[in-house]
């Protein structure tokens, strides 16, 4: 059966807004969907950014006076809230890979153009409804991981509003998950096989593969945890024979593979950023994408390792630990590839550069105290306090984070056609860089000598090492101001960058910068070399 | 090509040599004041030392090659086409798989040196009264057995107090006195949200669950005054629910012990 549709109209083309407010409008264009889902995680961020550093103002003294008690547990749960769910997922996930997804299979578009637009008008309203619980009757708090019985204890219309926001939030990452899936899989231009896709999609293959697995847990436990808060149930009610633990399980099945769905994205890109500035093909293609594929099978299975204090037998601690640490492997095998791509190249120190490297090194720490928190007799003594804090910022801060500026600094020409200012870049990275491990290496020592995490009092004997990561906040907090001016200058009054200021050979820089509303103004080209630096192509 | 070798090797060693000292020198954990926190700071210490030579290495490998194959002005061209070496690919999956086995195994044999494989409901004395399931928690530690009778102790905690209630005395106090050298068995509920019992100087913890009773077993070895810290999220003053934890001698315990007991007959 053939149906015959004018490409012209099926993109509605006519109907859609042009210039500055198409990023208002329900448009299906994938790049401005990406675009969308950028500058809304990145306004989230600063909400996010503005609660920790309250966080931090409240931690400078050992005393609770900045805030009082239960606003300073609502401020912690909507820093892990909107973090995780406003910023990092949609960031890494949505805005790249809606951006670059449909570039690097040769497609015009995502499989489902109109999914995808819904996918990111899911977010605004219910980031706002979370934010705005504040107002109602205080917002959630009972930390991000919403641990009944606290969060059926607490004030019930924060804590719905929460289980509906993200909800939401779990819906839109379903339907982008789906859709990336259906992208890689079915629509690769002809001739472009599998194993010759950039590494962003193999990464994004395998975070939606997480995405759909393991998002509907997190929806059906938030929905039986919302019959318990309002319709007296007794699922995870200890006082109507609920089990709690059940809950834990529950929610790590999912919110131990989003660690994932937030790191793996990004190993994609520094795959992507790396053999650009170092002229070199990435070292080795296919242990790369097995190792990928192997952090998400050992993802799937490693939950209850955040569950070692709590109610789980000793049998379930040891094959957790096992599992665990095991997925030190892969993770190794792809940071040791990254070094290896770097050696013998002929690198280009600029700020994608310097934030790619920054990356490395913090996630190897970040990666290292994570095997020591997989060992049971280690993690108990040090489980929910300030090293596990420390721990998981080393990890999506000083990983992701870092790979979404470094990803900035590296699309931006291609985006809006000008180069971002490199002096102002590289002070953003110094500025970062410093203010990052100043706010969370002191914070591993604070677990190992007794300071609980989610606390807003502590013994005196912790002020000092407090006020140090204090300031290492501050400075995190002064590091957007030059990465703002940068942004705002560049986008007006940037050098011309050209269609490749990188001399890159992934597909989206062939086109123009900005590429135009169907990618290509011919037919898409077939990259069978994505990273072939240092060979006499073309 | 033989001095490359010779500075490849001289750099190696110096990675070694610097965790070592710092593993060996540098001390990040509170005082050991039970049987559990020595065998925890063996652990620590391997984990560290190992943890540092990773990371310093890597930082190394990154800082050297951004120096050392950093575009010069004058350069133009790619680096080599190098897309990967399979051998050296083999290396790398091969020795961190054994690193990672042999930490599993040991930490293995740590955690089954502080107790946490035995059977969680052995404990005699505390079952012929109560056959509750006990879920989880770290049952006796197999070594060093110094103590013959066990002291048993029922652990309330609600928001946001811990309560210690002396079975055999027939009393509740909100400071745990325990002798030094003695093992303690600690059975735990909640009365409402989850709490735990963290005593870092002790290195252990163990979630106190609404519903799901468990256990806590430790042997004090230092005489002293500790604090008790809950350390799961619990409601606006889980900062402040702590309590104090005083170890000392068998004849002051006993003192304090007898001051405090009442009468069977009130039961």
């Amino acid at each position: 059966m053939t149906i015959s549709i004018d490409p012209q109209k099926t993109n509605n083309e006519s109907l859609q807004p042009k210039g500055w407010l198409r990023y208002f409008s329900f448009s299906l264009d994938h790049k401005v969907i990406g675009i969308q889902y950028l500058v809304c995680g990145f306004l989230f961020y600063l909400i996010g950014g503005t609660l920790a550093s309250a966080i931090r103002i409240e931690l400078a003294s050992p005393m609770s006076d900045f805030m009082p008690r239960d606003v300073y547990n609502q401020v912690l749960t909507l820093h892990g809230t909107i973090m995780i769910f406003l910023w990092i997922v949609p960031v890494v996930n949505g805005a790249f890979g809606n951006y670059l997804i449909p570039f690097y299979v040769g497609a015009r578009d995502m499989a489902f153009p109109r999914l995808n637009a819904v996918a990111f008008w899911l977010i605004p309203p219910s980031g706002l409804m979370l934010v705005a619980s504040y107002f109602v009757e205080g917002a959630a708090q009972a930390g991000w991981t919403a641990y009944p019985p606290l969060s059926i204890t607490t004030p019930q219309s924060g804590q719905i509003i929460w289980i509906l926001s993200v909800l939401l939030l779990g819906g839109s990452s379903i339907f982008g998950g789906i859709n990336f899936i259906a992208t890689i899989i079915k629509l690769r231009r002809p001739g472009l096989k599998l194993m010759q896709l950039p590494m962003y999609c193999w990464a994004m293959l395998g975070t939606s593969l997480l995405v759909v697995l393991s998002t509907p847990v997190l929806a059906g436990t938030l929905i039986l945890l919302s019959f318990d808060i309002i319709a007296n149930t007794g699922f995870f009610n200890p006082v109507l024979g609920g089990n709690v633990v059940v809950y834990q399980h529950l929610f790590w099945f999912y919110s131990h593979p989003a660690v994932y769905i937030m790191v793996l994205p990004a190993f994609g890109l520094v795959s992507e950023i790396l053999p650009v500035h170092a002229r070199k093909p990435l070292f080795g293609y296919t242990t790369m994408v097995f190792s990928i594929m192997g952090i998400v099978v050992l993802g799937l299975v490693v939950w209850a390792h955040h569950m070692f204090t709590s109610g789980t037998p000793p049998w379930m601690r040891l094959f957790f630990t096992i599992a665990t640490a095991f997925i030190a492997v892969p993770t190794g095998i792809k940071f040791f590839n990254w070094v290896a791509t770097l050696w013998g190249g002929k690198i280009s120190i600029n700020s994608a550069m310097l934030f790619s490297c920054g990356f490395i090194i913090n996630f190897v720490f970040g990666g290292i105290t994570g095997v020591a928190l997989a060992q049971v007799p280690f993690d108990i003594h040090v489980h929910d306090t300030y090293f596990v804090v420390a721990h998981f910022h080393y990890i999506v801060y000083g990983g992701t984070v870092f790979i979404i500026f470094s990803s900035i600094y590296h699309w931006f020409p291609k985006v809006t056609g000008k180069m971002l200012n490199e002096k102002l870049g590289i002070l953003h990275f110094i500025i970062t860089f410093i203010g990052f491990n100043l706010c969370f290496a002191p914070q591993h020592w604070l677990g190992l000598n007794g300071m609980p995490r989610r606390v807003a009092e502590y013994d005196p004997q912790f002020q000092f090492v407090n006020q140090i990561s204090s300031l290492g906040a501050l400075l995190m907090a002064i590091s957007t101001i030059p990465f703002l001016i940068n942004v705002f200058l560049s986008a007006r009054n940037g050098k011309d960058a050209g269609d490749n200021p990188w001399n890159a050979l992934t597909p989206e820089w062939l086109t123009s910068s900005p590429p135009p509303v169907e990618n290509w103004e011919g037919e898409a080209p077939l990259v069978e070399e994505p990273y072939g630096y240092g060979k006499e192509i073309s | 090509m033989l001095n490359k070798k010779f500075y490849l090797i001289l750099i190696i060693s110096l990675v070694f040599a610097i965790s070592f000292w710092i593993g060996f020198n540098v001390n990040l954990l509170p005082a050991e004041a039970s049987i559990n926190a020595p065998i925890y700071d063996e652990l620590f210490k391997i984990l560290f030392i190992i943890g540092l030579i990773i990371f310093i290495g890597m930082t190394i490998a990154v800082i050297y090659s951004l120096f050392k194959f950093r575009k010069r002005n004058d350069q133009i061209g790619d680096g080599i086409a190098l897309e990967g070496n399979l051998s050296l690919e083999i290396v790398w999956t091969i020795i961190p798989s054994i690193i990672v086995l042999l930490i599993g195994l040991y930490s293995y044999n740590i955690y089954d040196r502080m107790g946490g494989m035995k059977e969680l409901n052995h404990n005699h004395e505390m079952m012929s009264s109560n056959t509750e399931k006990i879920w989880a928690g770290i049952s006796q530690t197999s070594d060093n057995e110094i103590a013959i009778n066990n002291l048993s102790i029922e652990v309330s905690a609600m928001q946001f107090a811990f309560l210690f209630n002396y079975p055999k005395g027939n009393f509740i106090s909100g400071e745990l006195h325990v002798p030094v050298d003695q093992k303690v068995s600690m059975k735990m509920e909640s009365k409402d949200v989850i709490h735990a019992f963290w005593v870092p100087e002790f290195r252990i913890k163990q979630d106190i669950i609404p519903g799901q009773p468990t256990i806590l077993n430790f042997t004090p070895t230092k005489v002293g005054k500790y604090p008790i810290i809950c350390a799961e999220l619990c409601g606006p003053y889980h900062g402040g629910m702590r309590a104090s934890i005083i170890v000392e001698e068998e004849s002051d315990y006993n003192e304090w012990f007898n001051k405090n007991k009442k009468p069977e007959v009130n039961l």
